[in-house]
């Protein structure tokens, strides 16, 4: 089951404070690994907190854990991550002549891995 | 811990754009550890109190230990062979760091580029086209009473921006602080910012250009329909609301962030929202502000534009700065394969670059400045253990409303300052430049030697 949707990445408290360890260290991965998601998203799909969702863009793909935020809070249709190498990695490199790639509101496509709570990659 | 602590008062932390200079530091000298701050944030806190000295080589050469020496023999040469190199990073860095990089990019005819093409350089962009009706933090704490967070989450990114300038500080023309001020939030997420805020209009998703464009409207008066809330999210009652209250408030404030630059729309998006204080002003005292992630992108704004004419995106390669986003911005520099060398001062552009620009920099000689091992250092041929600015070393840097603050270190590092490093690989071209079997100097043979800056 694939669906579309749009991915926000930003900054938090948790990825800010954890870099001063170092960027390599694993509270930092384990942050930037980590995504929200709407819950009742989240129901529809299978997913419980802690499970894993494989996120493509036409850039890339990586596999994340989500964890689900109400519906208030995140619009049905809206994953957050917060910045880091993975969402890095689902970034084009076409900066449309101003040097920036596109990394916030990226369309994704996302499949879900329910019940396969491992170390994101 | 040692008996021996010592007290560091107004410690300037880093961190952040805020570069708050109110921190009082207990240092431990011994253990070379910050052991308590007072006056912080979380950030703050984490910023000091997990600072370490790393027991890392000063230098690596294709990841084998090497000296100081040979590191900056090794650095020169391969910015004096390249034809392409590109000088990055630079925003958490001293600005006399910076005004040195600057001039070594100038000397081997070279690209200049910061991390603000990747944050707010689309603002920087728009700035050029639209203009900025500007302000220091200070005016907003002692006038404001109209703030107006957009694309931003300050409560996670910039933690005491509220506290100290925006939001409950008493000032000149707001003695009751938070009450003389209504705060309004705009964002595609309800964060934790949206709990301090009077309004929340949660716009959806990559329609704030829309959202900004109908509010200019509403401002002149034009005819906004009900339909625009499909569009933006937004019902149209909520925005005459906010346009009434920014036209008979007596000093606004949009204090904006990467959610506009980073989405579709890019310098559109910052260039709506300064367009829009630009309108304000008919009426009222308005203006506008990019938020600043990094302790000194600022001041790397500043120091490249004093040095070239131009923020970021700057080649020197034709013996004098051309500007030119998109071309001579680092991304696009490696996503096309252009750039044939790089030089990397405290920045992990192989962590937060998309994979076609961190596949170039695989390939191509790398000269990387950090005190921490990132993935960037992991790619370098040439890898510097350096000092951290703020905590370390002394200068100065730039608030993100540009005001210069000096930094007052907590301790010495074993490690060498970027600054002495680059001035290192300054002289060392001089020389090697000088040489040049193609009478290169600066990359254009027609400028003489006497003309290397000091």
């Amino acid at each position: 089951m694939l669906e579309r949707m749009v991915l926000v990445a930003g900054r938090t408290s948790k990825q800010g404070t954890s870099l001063n360890a170092g960027k390599l260290a694993g509270d930092y991965l384990e942050v930037t690994s980590t995504s929200e998601m709407n819950s009742d998203d989240m129901a529809r799909l299978g997913l419980k907190d802690g499970d894993q969702v494989r996120l493509r863009s036409a850039a890339g793909e990586v596999v994340v854990r989500c964890t689900g935020r109400p519906p208030g809070d995140l619009p049905s249709g809206v994953i957050f991550i917060p910045y880091g190498p993975l969402s890095s990695q689902l970034m084009g490199s076409d900066t449309a002549l101003t040097g920036m790639p596109l990394s916030k509101n990226l369309d994704v496509e996302v499949e879900p891995l329910p019940g396969d709570g491992d170390a994101a990659a | 811990m040692s008996d021996d602590l010592r007290i560091v008062e107004n410690a300037t932390c880093t961190f952040c754009g805020c570069v708050c200079d109110d921190q009082i530091l207990t240092v431990d000298d011994k253990a070379k550890r910050i052991v308590k701050v007072k006056n912080t944030c979380a950030l703050g806190r984490a910023w000091f109190t997990e600072h370490s000295i790393e027991d890392r080589p000063v230098a690596l050469i294709d990841g084998k230990e090497a000296s100081l020496e040979d590191a900056i023999e090794e650095a020169a040469q391969i910015l004096a062979k390249a034809k392409m190199p590109i000088t990055y990073g630079l925003s958490d860095t001293t600005s006399e760091a910076q005004r040195v990089a600057v001039a070594i990019a100038d000397m081997i005819g070279g690209c200049v580029d910061t991390t603000t093409s990747v944050c707010h350089g689309p603002s920087g962009i728009a700035f050029e086209g639209v203009g900025e009706s500007t302000m220091t933090l200070g005016e907003v704490k002692n006038r404001a009473d109209l703030v107006i967070f957009w694309g931003g989450n300050p409560a996670e990114s910039h933690p005491r921006l509220f506290g100290r300038y925006a939001l409950t500080p008493k000032g000149m023309f707001t003695p009751n602080g938070r009450k003389d001020r209504t705060a309004v939030l705009v964002d595609v997420r309800r964060t934790k910012s949206a709990q301090v805020a009077d309004i929340f209009l949660q716009v959806r998703p990559g329609k704030d250009f829309e959202l900004l464009w109908a509010l200019r409207a509403l401002v002149k008066g034009r005819k906004v329909g009900p339909e625009i809330a499909q569009v933006t999210g937004v019902p149209l009652a909520v925005m005459e609301d906010l346009v009434e209250r920014m036209k008979s408030c007596k000093y606004g404030v949009l204090l904006f962030g990467m959610g506009l630059t980073m989405t579709r729309g890019r310098h559109f998006n910052s260039g709506a929202l300064l367009a829009l204080a630009n309108d304000l002003n008919e009426f009222t005292h308005f203006v506008a502000k990019p938020v600043r992630g990094h302790g000194n992108v600022t001041g790397a704004d500043n120091v490249v534009s004093w040095q070239s004419g131009f923020p970021f995106g700057v080649h020197f390669g034709r013996g004098y700065p051309r500007f030119s986003p998109g071309e001579f911005t680092t991304v696009d520099l490696l996503a096309r394969g252009d750039a044939d060398a790089a030089m990397i001062i405290a920045a992990d552009p192989a962590a937060n670059f998309p994979k076609a620009a961190i596949e170039r920099m695989a390939q191509i000689p790398m000269i990387v400045f950090d005190p921490k091992e990132t993935a960037t250092s992991r790619l370098a041929k040439v890898a510097f253990t350096t000092a951290t600015y703020g905590i370390n070393v002394p200068g100065t840097v730039y608030r993100m409303d540009d005001v210069a603050i000096g930094l007052r270190p907590a301790f010495d590092s074993p490690y060498p300052s970027d600054l002495v490093i680059l001035t290192a690989i300054r002289d060392r071209l001089r020389v090697l430049l000088a040489d040049d079997p193609d009478g290169r100097v600066y990359g254009d043979p027609r400028r003489p030697l006497a003309a290397i800056p000091a």
